[in-house]
């Protein structure tokens, strides 16, 4: 069984203006339905295998979205959700900004748009569930000793 | 016969000799350990001899001489309790004292209490609450020398009467046995006042205000309840014209003739057991150093209550004195663990709790069928020792950080492992499946539907529900894992940590062997006190299941480690929004500021606190108090 | 002969409790979906769910968590399967307590905000739900003269025409025990954030999956003793009892969806009262009649 069957998602919203997280919250309503997919948004980083994240990085939030990374469980992947998310968007150039979420933590799929669409953003999810089972093999063939996390 | 006069008279004499020994030094710490190692060989030879030659003794049909000496003591308690009346100036403690001795006195100068019966009864009730009194008492007591030496250094601004207090505490236990051992209702009452005294000269040992008004009160009451005893005695004297309490039982079972002295009794054992309304004598007991604490609520003064009430439950049985002790036994064992749900310091909901269980094993008294007696007497001796445990324990803990309170024992499994896991068996042992407790509750449930009391099954379905609450959670707060918290310094003393680790061993010792405990002592006695052979209350399945529970409970922790050794998994900080700072004990707040984190048991002050529950609690219980009471002996007379 | 019908019950209950109670959650995913008008995951997703989690890695806050977790799910599958082996029904339901209170432990070792929370919460709700099945277990006592389920199935009359409002009464506490809104407090499978997810927050990969497995060997459990209201001497009352099980899941499943989550103040009072009215006022006519 892949994990790619049940993607439990942590969404976090950095300093988004709300537009995106609108419709990450679309994509659960019976238009879009993503658990038909199995998507289950936990709101736990203990519980997800994929952390979606809507707005920009700033300087508060930087050690928390990095906190909350370490407390995921492997395999996982993250998703940057909007423009802002992706580089800074609109908010870049701001005293308090420091740019998209890769300035913190490894980004696997930018999902570029203001708002993103929710056909996007499911888009990104399932691309990101292929990256899942890819990870965990990759993990199964070479068993890496854990790189330094602080937990 | 010697082992018994020797049980009684050797804790007065080892008791008159400590009052002496005014010098802190190993010489008197030898000597109670001595005095403890001799009683607990006493006690086991008493019970070994009684169990391998079987049958009950009745001895000393006529003393004239000793029970003058008797009268005498007697008097001289009275004179004594008068004393602190006056200087205290509590007057009524007085009159209450010179009405029911002056009873007892002219009962007998007049010789109207010259009725053939024997003084010493011993049956297998009377060697299961030997062996309580005397091996709980003695740990307790050996407790007492290494907690006192630190009590006093803590405390600097009581004065050290050490030698006063282990002398009381052996007065104590000589009284219990003296109480346990007696069939003449006089004799009995004689011991029944000595406990009274005693425990008002323990709790006022601190001698600071509050304490004065707790002993007073503790006084007050039980002088209450040995007023109902005294009248019982010349009641059952002068119209029944019997002498003892086992000839009042046998005249009282299956008619109403006694009902009018046995209620009276009933009343004096639910003052002693501290049921509502008279529960605040033992909630104010707590001013008192923790031995004086685990002495009163484990081993000795509310199990003599509840041991009168068990003695007297064949004539309880189906009438309305039965009512009384069930409805009021049940309704405490309920409004105290609900109150005990809102309570957050140690001492004060492990005292709750006591009322409760007594509240539950006196409603089995009550009710007066033998399994619900079995259940009685199983629920005492398991509250016994868990109950001594925890109080002991609770009191150590004390010592170590400094606070009895449940919300400071956060932690206690990394702060203090040994201590906590002393409290997680005394804990287990009070209410979980398939420890002590639960297995009588079990029985308890079992005959009070036998018996169709409904309202009884609600007090005891509810209750179990409220008591489940306050244990689980203070459960809860001792296994908390806290990150980077350090061991503290194991402050406890050699001798307080032996009796501590005999008495866990001793509550799983009980835990394993009560199916024997069952059989060849519970078992035989209420044969004879039914005068039936009676089927097997717990079915052999059933024991075998929990027998496997158990060994599932011990082999678990060992399996786990088996199954996941060697397998790495990653520690994490726990999991608080993300704001958490570098350890799970504080987190940063909004204005990016370290702030401690604090978690807090449920309380629920506005919905079990003691504003809200007790006053209507003592209201109600004291009404049904009166009313029942006034119907039984109108009825009677 | 009979022993060993005992124990082929209990084997199949152990080997085929995870299986029925995964389908009865697809089912309850599916039907959920439905009331919604979405269309949901398949019927199989609590399977995939429950592999990907043995599968990840299990990060964990202190090394205590997994015994407690595995303490909890010996004694729930012990539960049912002493149920199941025709045991004595109050001692089923103290294993059925012990092994809640492992569950809590676990929650309260991880001195974690939110854990602790839930923690409270699912004491509360024992407190709550303990009284009604302490009653339940006292009215099949009075109906059959036994406490042995073995001895209950075996009754000429069922339970529930002796136990009617016991049996209402019980299907109330069920909600709180399936973990259903209005009585989802300790930790929930909406989407409810406030308490992330209670009691299991601090759970996850191969520990979190045995909790999961836990849950389904427990609702089959309970399911198995709203069978037991039913079923008697007869034959065909397996068939009915089987009906009134699924029929009791839905109205669950229909009672999660169309109300709103409650705070603990009205979930003890509901749940006190419904016990004191139903089940003690049941109780009280059976012992008249009886």
């Amino acid at each position: 069984m892949n994990v790619s069957k049940s993607p439990w998602l942590l969404h976090y919203d950095g300093s988004s203006c709300n537009g995106c997280d609108i419709e990450v919250l679309a994509c659960l309503t019976p238009v879009y339905d993503v658990e038909r997919f199995g998507v289950i948004n936990t709101g736990n980083p203990k519980h997800a295998d994929i952390f979606l994240i809507t707005g920009g990085i700033n300087h508060q939030n930087a050690q928390v979205v990095r906190q909350i990374y370490n407390q995921m469980p492997k395999p996982k992947v993250v998703v940057a959700v909007g423009i802002c998310a992706c580089n800074g968007g609109i908010f870049k150039e701001c005293y308090n900004i420091q740019g998209g979420v890769d300035t913190v933590l490894p980004v696997d799929i930018y999902v570029p748009g203001c708002a993103a669409r929710p056909e996007a953003i499911m888009d990104g999810v399932v691309k990101a569930v292929a990256l899942l089972d890819q990870k965990r093999k990759k993990a199964a063939e070479q068993p890496a000793p854990d790189p330094k996390e602080a937990g | 016969m010697p082992m018994i006069a020797f049980l009684i008279v050797f804790p007065f004499l080892a008791a008159f000799t400590l009052a002496f020994m005014k010098r802190h030094g190993k010489g008197r710490k030898y000597f109670i350990f001595a005095c403890c190692i001799a009683i607990v060989a006493g006690v086991v030879w008493f019970a070994a001899d009684a169990l391998i030659g079987g049958g009950d003794l009745s001895l000393l049909p006529e003393t004239k001489a000793i029970d003058m000496g008797i009268l005498a003591a007697e008097i001289g308690l009275m004179g004594l309790i008068v004393f602190y009346g006056f200087r205290f100036r509590k007057y009524y403690v007085a009159l209450l004292s010179v009405a029911q001795t002056g009873l007892i006195a002219w009962l007998e100068l007049t010789g109207k209490n010259e009725i053939a019966g024997n003084r010493i009864f011993s049956d297998k009730l009377t060697v299961i609450m030997v062996l309580i009194v005397g091996i709980v008492g003695c740990l307790i007591c050996v407790y007492a020398v290494g907690y006192m030496k630190d009590y006093h250094a803590r405390h600097k601004e009581y004065e050290d009467r050490r030698a006063f207090f282990f002398a009381m505490l052996f007065v104590f236990l000589g009284a219990m046995f003296g109480l346990i051992f007696s069939s003449s209702l006089t004799w009995m009452y004689f011991f029944w006042e000595i406990t009274s005294l005693c425990s008002f000269l323990l709790i006022g040992y601190n001698r600071t205000q509050e304490a004065v008004h707790n002993s007073f009160r503790a006084l007050w009451m039980n002088l209450l309840g040995g007023l109902g005893f005294a009248v019982a005695i010349v009641y059952a004297a002068l119209v029944l014209h019997v002498s003892t309490l086992q000839d009042l039982v046998a005249m009282g079972s299956g008619t109403t003739v006694a009902i009018i002295p046995v209620i009276l009794l009933a009343f004096a054992g639910l003052t002693k057991s501290a049921q509502l309304p008279f529960s605040g004598w033992l909630l104010g007991a707590m001013v008192a150093p923790t031995p004086t604490s685990a002495l009163l609520h484990s081993a000795t003064m509310v199990k003599a209550g509840v041991y009168l009430l068990i003695r007297l439950a064949p004539a309880m049985c189906g009438n309305l004195a039965g009512t009384m002790v069930t409805t009021i036994g049940g309704f405490t064992f309920l409004a105290t663990s609900m109150l005990a749900i809102s309570q957050s310091d140690g001492k004060k909901v492990l005292a709750y709790s006591t009322v409760s269980n007594l509240g539950l094993i006196a409603a089995c008294a009550g009710v007066g069928m033998h399994e619900a007696v079995w259940a009685g007497i199983l629920l005492m001796m398991f509250h016994a020792v868990s109950k001594s445990l925890m109080f002991l324990s609770v009191g150590a803990v004390e010592n170590s950080i400094g606070s009895r309170n449940i919300e400071d024992m956060h932690g206690l499994i990394v702060k203090l492992p040994e201590m906590a896991f002393v409290m997680i068996v005394g804990i287990a042992g009070m209410f979980l499946a398939p420890f002590g407790m639960l297995i009588s509750k079990w029985a308890a449930l079992k005959a009070f539907v036998d018996s169709k009391s409904i309202l009884l099954v609600v007090f005891l379905i509810f209750g179990s529900a409220t008591t489940l609450f306050y244990w689980t959670k203070w459960l809860g707060k001792l296994v908390a894992m806290i990150h980077n918290s350090e061991r503290l310094p194991n402050t406890v003393k050699g001798s307080e940590w032996f009796s501590l680790i005999s008495q866990a061993f001793l509550m799983i010792g009980l835990c394993i062997s009560f199916p024997f405990v069952s059989t060849y002592l519970v078992e035989p006695f209420l044969a004879d006190m039914f005068h039936e052979t009676l089927p097997a209350i717990i079915s052999s399945g059933n024991l075998y299941i929990m027998l496997i529970m158990l060994c599932a409970i011990v082999v678990l922790p060992i399996a786990v480690r088996f199954l996941t050794f060697g397998k790495k998994r990653k520690i994490v900080m726990s999991y608080m929004g993300g704001a958490n700072a570098g350890n799970d004990r504080a987190f940063v707040d909004s204005y990016g500021k370290e702030k401690p984190m604090y978690l807090a048991n449920w309380y629920m002050e506005e919905y079990f606190g003691e504003k809200k529950l007790l006053k209507p609690s003592l209201i109600l219980s004291t009404a049904a108090l009166l009313v029942l009471m006034t119907i039984a002996i109108g009825g009677a007379v | 002969m009979e022993l060993i019908w005992r124990i082929v019950w209990v084997a199949g209950y152990v080997l085929l409790a995870p299986l029925l109670g995964g389908l009865l959650a697809g089912f309850d995913r599916k039907i959920s979906a439905r009331m919604q008008g979405r269309k949901g995951p398949s019927v199989w997703q609590p399977f995939y769910d429950l592999f990907k989690l043995f599968k990840k890695q299990s990060v964990v806050v202190n090394n205590v968590q997994d015994f407690l977790v595995y303490g909890f799910l010996l004694f729930i599958v012990f539960t049912g399967g002493l149920f199941f082996f025709g045991g004595d029904i109050l001692l089923v339901f103290f294993a059925l307590t012990l092994a809640g209170i492992f569950f809590i432990m676990s929650a309260c070792s991880a001195n974690s905000p939110y854990s602790a929370m839930g923690a409270q919460r699912e004491l509360m709700q024992m407190m709550a739900y303990e009284p009604m099945v302490l009653l339940a277990a006292i009215g099949f006592y009075i109906s059959t003269g036994s406490f042995s389920v073995m001895d209950i199935i075996a009754a000429k009359e069922s339970a529930i025409g002796y136990l009617p409002g016991i049996f209402v009464g019980f299907l109330f506490i069920l909600t709180i025990k399936f973990r259903k809104s209005p009585y989802d407090l300790s930790t929930t499978h909406h989407a409810h954030q406030e308490m992330v997810k209670g009691l299991t927050t601090e759970l996850s990969g191969n520990i979190l999956a045995c909790v999961e497995l836990s849950h389904w060997y427990e609702n089959v459990f309970l399911l198995g003793v709203v069978g037991l209201f039913i079923v008697n001497s007869t034959w065909w009352s397996w068939i009915v009892a089987v009906a009134v099980i699924l029929v009791s899941y839905f109205l669950e499943i229909l009672i999660d969806n169309v109300f709103p989550r409650v705070k603990w103040q009205n979930m003890l009072k509901t749940t006190w009262a419904v016990t004191l009215v139903a089940g003690v006022i049941n109780l009280l006519i059976l012992t008249m009649i009886k």
